[in-house]
């Protein structure tokens, strides 16, 4: 990097900031200058307008546009249903959508079940939050970077070699060969959910540790007082009180499972049969130039989180009517 | 909860353990004696397991990190005790090194700021706009547009990046060339392109979430202002931002983090030059040509997780608050 270069880039962000911070400016001089008589209307327009067209540009537009763009091939013409047709026939591409469902299975049950067993098991213990943030820490850092972390974990030397991998190290121990787990199907794909379970356990176990301890203590107390031992008491008590948050966090794991993409870029770039939706759509459309099939894979993964998207806005219409 | 079945049962030996153990803090609060509840020996045993495992792989990259490169590529950092090395080569080699060979960072590091500092502050603004205007003004319509935005926030942003890219080629590409043209040092590929990327794909998370907590602000605080002659300006910055300000500080830290740490809009739009492409891009282009570079691949690991590491660790409170109410976001 020159002295040039860092001067373009420090000229750009400062430039940039003082064009926005302008704009921002001169729309409230020309609101403050408007007559008195529909003032109102300037005033809404100013708000929210800005954030409303980038929006329609930038997610409602384009949206319906790849809706469309699924039924094209590679030219642009309209090909009917032949991206579907070739996405349920394609056994690459087959597997890819079975990659996805085993993902989405997986990530969500097995992080909540670990997060929930890990909230409960410090909770009010000594150094609880030195514990939390252990393993909360994988949720600040990129998928790319936790992508690295596990692919060092995952590496592969020749038996007899001294393996420098941690899980091949073990095996050996135990008196195995050594994997190239990356490169073998279909544990490959197992390994890699491994990493997003790394990822997302933090998350469950965060909120549902605040869950948890908002469960009223007269009702434990109360089971208690009545000789159940813990187990009945969790099962019987902390769970029924937790229900809202469980729901919450295995919605919100399983639309992060099905979007996943930097995992499985970093680590295998979508080879030895990894592949998910959202690679894919990736591949088809950015590298194999097949802009219709990209936008095809694209649908199905919207239309597979569109019932949670439905649920979450029918969940947030009865809170706001509450209101 | 009247209904939960209570299964009446004499007192267990375990459950005697656990108010033995309870006994030791004696005070008898009701926040005491709770503690004892699942404190158990093998609970304790399980959480540090777990504790252990999420733990390790960070740790041995960390480790690393500091080895010399033959070492890291011939034994595991496991043995560190039996072969000791320490050397800060990989760090310098990968940020300041100028050989082609080299990952060259400084300057993904300088784009990685340069594209989160402003993809967090324009949609923070602009949507902190819009959430007042849904909060305090009324207008017919509101409540479905909201619902719209609401929903938006979890559409995958698979469905919007070719056309966006297409419309990106066609009007903003020329304004990218002119700027080029007038201003030599900016290079044709330019942070605009990201950044305006990122500030549509944030905007509906973030007008959702500060618009929950500026419709709270008391409206008597608003109207009074407003009888004293403060313009709409005035209103919004003078006196709504700084009360939204720890919202607004939760909301700035998650988008801050997840701009820094994306890939995809990166990928897509960035160009993938040194000129404009972040951290993450480059690491990724990195384990997919040099996956064997262990020496270079966990230094430069660690340089991309700095700084979330930071706000992590300095922040964690304002971290929480924003990732627990935004976590759908993509």
């Amino acid at each position: 990097m020159t002295t040039a270069d860092l001067l373009g880039k420090i000229l750009q962000v400062v430039g940039g900031l003082a064009i926005f911070a302008a704009i921002i400016g001169l729309l409230f001089f020309f609101l403050d200058k408007a007559p008195k008589r529909g003032k109102d209307w300037v005033q809404l327009f100013v708000f929210l307008a800005p954030a409303l067209f980038l929006l329609i540009l930038g997610l409602i537009y384009p949206a319906i546009r790849t809706s469309l763009l699924a039924f094209t091939n590679s030219r642009g013409e309209f090909n009917g249903a032949d991206n579907f047709v070739w996405m349920f026939t394609q056994p690459a591409i087959l597997n890819t959508l079975l990659n996805t469902v085993i993902w989405v299975l997986l990530v969500p049950i097995i992080s909540t079940t670990i997060g929930l067993a890990y909230a409960v098991f410090i909770d009010k213990s000594r150094g609880e939050r030195f514990y939390k943030a252990l393993v909360f820490m994988p949720m600040a850092i990129s998928m790319v970077g936790a992508g690295i972390i596990w692919k060092f974990v995952y590496d592969y030397r020749q038996a007899g070699d001294e393996q420098i991998g941690l899980l091949n190290q073990i095996v050996v121990w135990f008196g195995g060969e050594p994997v190239q787990w990356l490169q073998t199907s279909p544990i490959n794909t197992f390994l890699l959910i491994i990493v997003l379970i790394w990822i997302q356990t933090g998350f469950a176990m965060v909120v549902l540790s605040a869950a948890i301890k908002a469960v009223p203590t007269e009702q434990l107390e109360a089971a208690e007082i009545d000789g159940t031992n813990a187990w009945e008491r969790f099962t019987n008590v902390t769970l029924p009180g937790i229900r809202g948050s469980l729901v919450v966090v295995i919605t919100t794991i399983s639309i992060a499972t099905l979007k996943v993409f930097d995992i499985v870029r970093t680590m295998t770039a979508g080879n030895f049969d990894t592949s998910v939706i959202a690679n894919e759509m990736y591949t088809q459309a950015f590298r194999a130039a097949e802009p219709g099939r990209g936008s095809a894979l694209a649908l199905v993964l919207f239309i597979l989180v569109l019932p949670i998207i439905i649920y979450n806005v029918r969940v947030m219409r009865k809170q706001r009517e509450i209101r | 909860m009247s209904t939960t079945p209570i299964v009446p049962t004499t007192t267990d030996p375990k459950a005697g353990d656990e108010l033995a153990r309870g006994r030791e803090a004696e005070v008898g609060t009701k926040a005491k004696r709770v503690k004892r509840r699942l404190t158990s020996r093998g609970a304790t045993v399980a959480a540090l397991i777990i504790a252990v495992i999420w733990t390790i792989p960070t740790f041995g990259l960390f480790i690393s990190s500091f080895r010399p490169a033959e070492l890291i590529q011939t034994t595991g950092w496991w043995t560190i005790f039996q072969n000791p090395g320490f050397t800060l080569d990989n760090y310098s080699e990968v940020l300041f090194s100028s050989s082609q060979s080299s990952p060259q960072l400084g300057s993904y590091f300088v784009n990685s700021l340069a594209i989160a500092i402003p993809g967090t502050l324009f949609p923070l603004v602009l949507g902190a706009m819009a959430a007042y205007a849904f909060a305090w003004m009324k207008f017919r319509g509101a409540n479905w547009l909201f619902i719209v935005i609401f929903g938006l926030q979890i559409v995958p942003l698979q469905m919007a990046l070719l056309p966006v890219l297409s419309m990106f080629t066609t009007f903003l590409r020329p304004l990218q060339n002119t700027l080029h043209d007038v201003i030599p040092i900016i290079p044709e590929q330019n942070y605009l392109p990201v950044w305006i990327a990122h500030t549509m794909f944030g905007l509906p998370l973030i007008i959702f979430l500060l618009h929950n907590f500026i419709s709270e602000i008391p409206g008597e605080v608003i109207e009074a202002a407003r009888v004293d002659g403060a313009s709409p300006g005035q209103i919004f910055f003078r006196i709504v931002l700084p009360l939204a300000l720890p919202a607004i500080a939760s909301v700035a830290i998650f988008q801050f983090l997840w701009v820094w740490n994306d890939l995809l809009v990166a990928l897509i739009f960035s160009g993938g030059t040194a000129d404009v492409a972040p951290l993450t891009q480059r690491l990724a282009e990195l384990t997919g040509t040099r996956g064997q570079d262990w020496q270079r691949l966990t230094a430069a690991a660690f340089v991309s997780l700095i700084v979330p590491l930071i706000v992590f660790f300095s922040l964690q409170r304002y971290f929480v608050r924003g990732l627990l109410a935004g976590a759908t976001k993509g």
